[in-house]
């Protein structure tokens, strides 16, 4: 058995885990395209800041790939696949047969059309080349304009701003970090980046990078006529699916590469996984992108398990986040936005701005849903569990967990029993 | 594998095993100076945690599972699963302070370090010759250590 991987992130990673938890002997093909082995990708901002060196990023130890027997070809592009022979095609001239094969390729950032957006002084953050590219630049740059206030782009701008450079913000919402925290949450974070020095601009974007005639950037006129001089502009909108080369070998895209309950694609043996894969989304029952860090290892792991003949489903992935900004910790999971005007769901939030705290949680049919935690994030898994397991929550229960926060002994009586002392024979792992 | 299997039914809420936890991971292994002086000046803290709900208690700590959602979601390697042993294990050098474990973790068995950007968890007391603290210091057994 050949198992064939494309990608080398996380979801990468999940996969050699899974695929070896019951195939110790099959070979395993991984063809990365970046030159490094699998690094923690959000430390590229870590290496931005300059809180870790270069010696911290790799996701597992130098052995790793030996001791897992897997063939590892790094610089190298996937060029086709070839679902009805079962090989894929690379840049290095080199034809792989597999016998199942994961797409792990990831997402590429978005680049919106912006008026002078092509050209020289414009950046991503999404990979260890492009934080090497902004460590080199931060010596000689003095100002930075980050357009997108989500996860990327705030990350983005705190590492530049801790090499020294001076750092705006836009973002088109009229709050930063809109997809996955609330209103206040937002505005506590921005606070927080504005404290220490970071200028943080909501409801506007930019409407045009203007360039001098020898075709560098001077600056970014925003749609309300403000124009904010500065050296390089760092484009962090999001990632999109990187789904090209299934589209090109037929496989089923729609925003994302579409899989079954295994996680295997409209192609047969072909399976994706992780920010290109369109798969279950716990919540709310439907297939769907969610480029997050967990979600990629725990579909990788799945693939990797139903690729090696184990046959479990994939349970379907909980949006979440846990994010820090100089200090303010923040963690959100599942819905926290529910529709304005939905009464299927009821909401509980507190806020206290002087002490920088907030918590808000979500209900809809008598169970949590999601929630947000800022400043006292400490039982973050304790409600992440009333989500996951969907504990139903009526009556006391909620009331207790509303008024005294999250409890092991709100749980019901058997899945305490099997969680934590089981009979042997039903032991759950 | 041996897990750490806590009995509610016996639980006596003394949090004994707690304070074991803290002797067995302080640097000078003497209760004593653990709890008054490298809790304070160190931030050594219990991985242990008992858990009380009205006239019931109970022990709780990391799981071991299988399948852990903090290797899942550990963005830096830290947590990883140690397919030899069983163990799902903790590199303290290797872990940045995301928190991104503590709130994948359904079990609540991840806390934040109180002094530094790192967390504290159930190590299994792997290096010590008795097995783990808490299951030798309950006075009512109800914590064991068993395959199950």
């Amino acid at each position: 058995m050949t198992y064939v991987i494309i990608g080398n992130g996380v979801a990468s990673i999940g996969a050699i885990e899974g695929i070896r938890r019951h195939d110790k002997e099959g070979r395993i093909v991984v063809i990365g395209a970046e030159d490094a082995a699998a690094y923690g990708r959000p430390l590229i901002s870590y290496l931005l800041a300059g809180k870790i060196g270069p010696d911290r990023l790799a996701l597992r130890g130098e052995d790793y790939y030996v001791k897992n027997g897997v063939d590892l070809k790094l610089g190298t592009t996937v060029t086709g696949i070839d679902t009805a022979k079962k090989t894929v095609t690379t840049d290095t001239g080199e034809t792989v047969k597999y016998d199942r094969l994961l797409i792990a390729t990831g997402g590429i950032p978005f680049v919106p059309p912006i008026p002078g957006v092509q050209g020289a002084d414009i950046y991503s953050f999404t990979t260890l080349a492009h934080a090497n590219t902004l460590i080199e630049l931060s010596s000689t740059i003095k100002r930075a304009v980050v357009i997108g206030g989500g996860l990327i782009g705030l990350k983005a701008a705190e590492s530049l701003f801790d090499r020294g450079v001076a750092v705006t913000i836009v973002e088109l919402a009229p709050r930063i970090l809109s997809g996955g925290f609330d209103e206040k949450a937002g505005r506590l974070a921005a606070n927080r980046l504005k404290k220490v020095g970071l200028e943080v601009n909501c409801g506007v974007t930019a409407k045009e990078i203007q360039r001098t005639k020898d075709g560098r950037v001077k600056g970014v006129l925003l749609t309300d006529g403000r124009f904010l001089e500065c050296d390089v502009v760092v484009v962090a909108i999001g990632v999109v699916p990187h789904s090209a080369i299934a589209k090109e070998a037929g496989i089923k895209v729609e925003r994302g590469i579409m899989v079954d309950g295994k996680l295997m694609t409209s192609a047969k043996d072909v399976y994706a996984a992780g920010d290109v894969a369109q798969a279950l989304d716990q919540i709310t029952g439907e297939h769907r992108v969610v480029p997050i860090w967990p979600n990629a290892y725990n579909q990788g792991y799945a693939s990797g398990r139903n690729m090696a003949g184990a046959k479990q489903p994939y349970l379907g992935g909980l949006p979440m986040n846990s994010i820090s900004f100089y200090g303010l910790p923040t963690i959100s999971v599942g819905v926290v936005n529910p529709p304005e005007g939905d009464t299927a769901f009821e909401v509980h939030a507190l806020l206290d701005e002087e002490k920088e705290t907030y918590r808000k949680l979500v209900f809809r049919d008598e169970k949590l849903v999601g929630y947000v935690l800022v400043g006292d994030i400490d039982k973050a898994g304790m409600y992440t569990a009333f989500i996951k397991f969907e504990m139903p929550l009526a009556g006391e229960a909620k009331d207790k967990l509303i008024n005294a926060g999250p409890e092991v002994f709100l749980w019901p009586a058997e899945l305490f029993d099997e969680t934590w002392n089981p009979e042997p024979t039903k032991a759950a792992r | 594998m041996k897990r750490v299997y806590p009995d509610k039914d016996f639980c006596i809420g003394c949090h004994i095993c707690e304070l074991a936890c803290l002797t067995a991971h302080s640097k000078s292994k003497d209760l004593i100076l653990a709890y008054t002086v490298e809790r304070g000046q160190s931030g050594l803290a219990s991985c242990k945690h008992v858990h009380e709900g009205g006239p019931t208690c109970v022990a709780l700590s990391c799981r071991h599972c299988d399948e852990p959602a903090c290797v899942a979601a550990c963005i830096s390697g830290a947590l990883q699963k140690d397919p030899e042993t069983g163990r799902t294990v903790y590199d303290r050098d290797k872990c940045v302070g995301c928190w991104s474990c503590l709130m994948a973790c359904p079990y609540g068995a991840i806390a934040r370090h109180p002094l530094e950007a790192k967390i504290v968890k159930c190590d299994l007391c792997f290096d010590r010759p008795g097995g783990p603290a808490c299951v030798e210091a309950c006075p009512n057994k109800a914590l064991k250590q068993e395959e199950r």
